[in-house]
Parts: C-alpha cells; structure tokens; sequence
C-alpha cells in the first residue's frame, strides 16, 4: 500500500485530497465569518442581528447561500455571455488558490513555495480581473464606472502592499511565507515578532488591506447610496454568490497575511506554551474581529481621499520605509532585530 | 507520459492557442483578455523549467499591471469594426513587411547564428548548483554584486522616462480651481457655517 502512494497516481491523489480538505476548511470558515460579520455589525448598531436560522442564527449564512443557488441566473440582454459568466468564477477561483502557501502550522502547508510571497501577491494582483471584466460584460454604465472605480483602487493600494512586503522580506532574507514565520521565532515571544520593527507597517498593511478588498471605509465600488452595488449590479443568484464568497476569501487571505508577515502565524505568543494552528486561526479571527469593527464604526471616505492617500501618503512612507529597514538590516544595527537572515546574508 | 510532461504540453498549446485567438478574435477586450491568457500560460512554462522567480513577476508586472492598462484603454475605447475593417486594405502590405521582416531576423536566430564556443561555459560560470541555492537566491547575488552597475543604470533609464512621459503630458493650466489638502483639513464650522433663527411665514433675506 505504502509504494502506491509514493507512486505519481498517490501522490496525484494526496494532493487532490489536500486541496479538498484546504477548500473544505476556507468554505465553512467562510459561512461563519459571513454571519460573524453581520452580527459585529449588528451589535456595534444595537441591532440583534440573524437570529433566525437555526440556534443563535449559526445557519443564516447557509440559508442564505442555498436561496443564491437556488435563485434563477439572470444575464442582461446586451450582456457579453462567455466573460459575464466567467468574471466571477476568475475572482473565486483565485481568491482561493492563494490558501495553497498560506501555512497553518509548521509544515501544514499544501505548496511550500520558496516564493510564497510572490505567488499570493501574483494571485492578489490577478484578483483585479474578476472585477473588470465583470463591470464591462455587463454592459451596463453603473457597473462599468464601478469596476472602474475598484480596479483603480485595488492597482493603488497594491503597490504599497507590495512594498511593505519587501520591507518584511529584507528582514527575513526568503520568500517563503514558512521562513518568514521561522524567522520571527525568538525567547521573547510576543515581542520578537515583526510587529515590533516593522510596527508603522502593520497599520499600513492593515489600511492598504481593507483598500484592497473594497472594504469599508474603502468599499467606494460598492458605494451603496452612489453607485447602488458597483460591478455586481447585474449579477444575480450564483454568480453574486461566488463573487461575494470571493470577497470574503480574500478578507480572510488578508487577516492570514498579516498574522503570517507582523504576529508570527503559528508562534505562540508566550514562551513555553506550544506552538500550533490554532494560534494561527485564532490570530486570523482577531484580525477578521478589526475588519469587522472598521466596517461598523469608520465612515467612508472620498474617492480623491482615497487615491491621495494611497499615491501620496502611504506609497512613500512604505518605500521610505524599505530603504530604512534595508539600511538598518545591513548594518545590524538594534541588536539585529531587522537582520534575521538564514540564507544568503 | 509523466505529470511534468503532461502540463508542459498542456501550456505549451494552451499558449500557442491563445496567442492566435489574440489575432483572430473579433472582439478587441476578448483579444486582450487571451493575450492575458498567453501570459500565464508562459508564466507556467517557466515555472516548468525551474524558473519560478521570473515566472512570477511575469504574472505580476504583465498581467497584473501592464495588460490592466492595455485592457482599460481597449475597454474604454469605441471601436468601429466596419471602419476598421475598411482601413484594413491600406495597410496590408506594411504589415506584411514588418512581418517579414521579424520572420528573417528569427530565421537567422535559428539558422544562421554563430556562437563562440566558449560563450555557453562562460555562462555557467555565473550560474551556481540549483540545487544548492534557490533561483530567487542566486538572481539577487548576482545583480546586486556583480552587474550592480548594470541593473542600477536599467533602473535609472526608466526612472528618466518615466520622468520625461510626466513632463511631457502635464500642463498646468490658468483658471483651474484646485483643491488644498491643508485648508480643507483645518475648515471648520464656525468658518463656514450661520445658524439663524428663521420666523414663521418670513423667510430668510
């Protein structure tokens, strides 16, 4: 038995079951995290919120998914069919392919790329294309402004993401998103991690997060009272469904993201308790616990505020930044908390 | 036929199949979109062969920067096809002579270049063990070390034009009102505001 999983049609098959239990997990963290949101929302308005479906509500999301797919799929006329159709699949299908090189714990990881990094900012930098190409198939004016509007702001927003990553990178000296969280373990727990150097960063990275998933205060796309629902205006039943599952698979991608670069992934925070996954899942639900708190308390902001702030505040500061923890890696200077390189060096 | 075989041919004629629906599609944002398509079908022939640095800033700066904007302007432009298809005619015979003329420069890539015999293992000497050092790795030592100067002037060239596209298209011009980030951050609403008492049936005047 065991020379048949060690054989290509084995392996074949581990990995298949690999991405079944990873695409298992992120779905149903999903249906969760949709209701989690709602219900922060309800209660920072004073609202009960879903309550209905099922004990406390827990079932609302699935609810809701089934009445998506059950709905009939309603393609405009002037609509082009082949890209309306596959807008949303695009968004879905890479808002999930990105998990491949998130690890969960130490070796927990289904492709352990050495340019992890680079794959799920590739990935990010693809995720604009769902949006576009839905905005323009739908041959409809408000959709189009829309997909313009957000295609602007994710392409904005990425390139200091991309930057604050560098700044992390030069630290770690690999791309790969295992070492960047190898690197950050140290005796001082909690405070070895890079939260601490980088810390001007993790507010950046936080804000350029919520821009980049057209969340509020940056969900100008969507702009409910404007532009009714930006790019998804014509999209019905489950087509909305994969695009709103898409988005929040990249929330959630975020909320990994910044416990893997700044707050050490799988690392506990105390030295002495064991490290594991749920320290990790338990990061990613505090980090979902902000995103969720900013949507129900800050205010929109204006589309020129928001472009201001993405070319002229935050593009600068962040690759100010990088030539500053390039320089300080270098030279080893603060003990040497901006040089931890395993390779290379 | 083993699993690396198999997605060599798969993205191989994946690419070769998108590049001609480049031409041949009749929609130009379709074009675009299987030029995209071309692109990460590449980006997996590279991955293929080891080199998954490069691969992914394919991905990264073609398809995820450049060909937004090729798509935007397509997007945004109104093409019309029997205009464009009447204009078709004039410029065959340019067309087909640029065409040649790529087709023999190819031809003399393939079968009429000459080497010197030494330039293959000169080559190698730059190029460490891959299965000591990670590509990524072995990239960065040798542009920041070696062809340091190099790399930095590349930088330069296009820091210089992209400068000189800015200058070019930017005029300022005369009775634009413009806003100041400042004053609209220090307004407040004494400045701007009156609160009156209005009487019934009166109005304000």
């Amino acid at each position: 038995m065991s020379e048949f999983w060690g054989s290509g049609l084995g392996i074949l098959i581990i990995i298949l079951a690999q991405c079944l239990v990873l695409t298992a997990f992120v779905l149903i963290t999903l249906v969760f995290l949709v209701y989690g949101d709602r219900k922060i929302w309800a209660a920072v308005q004073m609202r009960r919120g879903p309550n209905v479906v099922g004990a406390f509500g827990l079932l609302q999301s699935v609810a809701d998914a089934l009445k998506y797919l059950l709905k009939e799929i309603v393609i405009p006329a002037g609509a082009d069919r082949q890209v309306f159709i596959l807008a949303p699949i695009i968004s879905f299908v890479l808002a999930l392919g990105a998990w491949a090189v998130i690890p969960f714990a130490d070796g927990w990881v289904l492709a352990n790329l050495n340019i992890g990094i680079l794959y799920v900012f590739a990935i990010s930098s693809l995720e604009v294309y769902g949006v576009i190409m839905g905005g323009w198939a739908s041959n409809s004016k408000y959709a189009f402004l829309g997909s313009l509007r957000s295609a602007a702001q994710m392409i904005s927003y990425e390139v200091s993401i991309g930057f604050i990553i560098v700044g992390v990178l030069v630290t770690t000296g690999s791309l790969n998103l295992s070492d960047i969280v190898r690197a950050q373990d140290g005796p001082a727990g909690f405070f070895s991690w890079y939260w601490l150097p980088h810390l001007p960063m993790v507010v950046l990275f936080f804000v350029s997060a919520l821009a980049e998933t057209n969340r509020p205060p940056f969900d100008l796309p969507e702009a409910e009272s404007e532009l009714v629902a930006g790019y998804q205006v014509e999209y019905s039943s489950t087509p909305f469904l994969l695009f709103m599952m898409g988005e929040y698979a990249a929330i959630l991608l975020m909320c990994a993201l910044m416990s893997v670069l700044f707050f050490g992934g799988w690392l506990s925070p105390i030295p002495g308790l064991p490290d594991g996954a749920l320290w990790m899942i338990g990061k990613m639900a505090v980090f979902f616990f902000l995103f969720a708190m900013v949507k129900a308390v800050v205010p929109r902001y204006r589309y020129d505020q928001l472009m201001r702030l993405g070319w002229k505040v935050f593009l600068p500061v962040s690759l100010g930044w990088v030539a500053v923890s390039g320089l300080f890696a270098q030279y080893g200077w603060l003990f040497g908390i901006y040089a931890r390189w395993t390779v290379g060096g | 036929m083993n699993l690396v075989e198999l997605a060599f041919y798969g993205f191989s004629g994946l690419a070769i199949l998108a590049a001609l629906s480049v031409v041949f599609a009749r929609n130009p944002v379709h074009a675009v979109l299987f030029l995209i398509l071309t692109f990460i079908s590449t980006a997996g022939l590279f991955v293929l062969l080891g080199a998954e640095f490069i691969a992914m800033l394919l991905i990264i700066v073609y398809v995820g920067a450049v060909a937004v904007l090729f798509l935007f302007v397509v997007m945004m432009l109104d093409v019309d096809f029997a205009e464009f298809k009447a204009g078709m005619a004039r410029y065959i015979p340019l067309g087909l002579l640029i065409g040649l003329v790529l087709l023999m420069v190819l031809g003399a890539q393939f079968v009429a270049w000459e080497t010197s015999p030494d330039a293959s293992a000169l080559r190698q000497t730059e190029t460490p063990d891959a299965t000591e050092v990670q590509n990524s790795v072995a990239l960065g030592r040798v542009i920041y070390t070696r062809y340091v100067f190099g790399f930095q002037t590349a930088g330069l060239i296009l820091l210089v034009a992209m400068i000189g596209a800015i200058v070019l298209t930017h005029r300022r011009r005369r009775g634009v009102k413009r806003q100041d980030i400042l004053t609209q951050i220090y307004r407040d609403p004494d400045a701007s505001l009156e609160l009156r008492d209005v009487e019934p049936g009166r109005g304000l005047k």
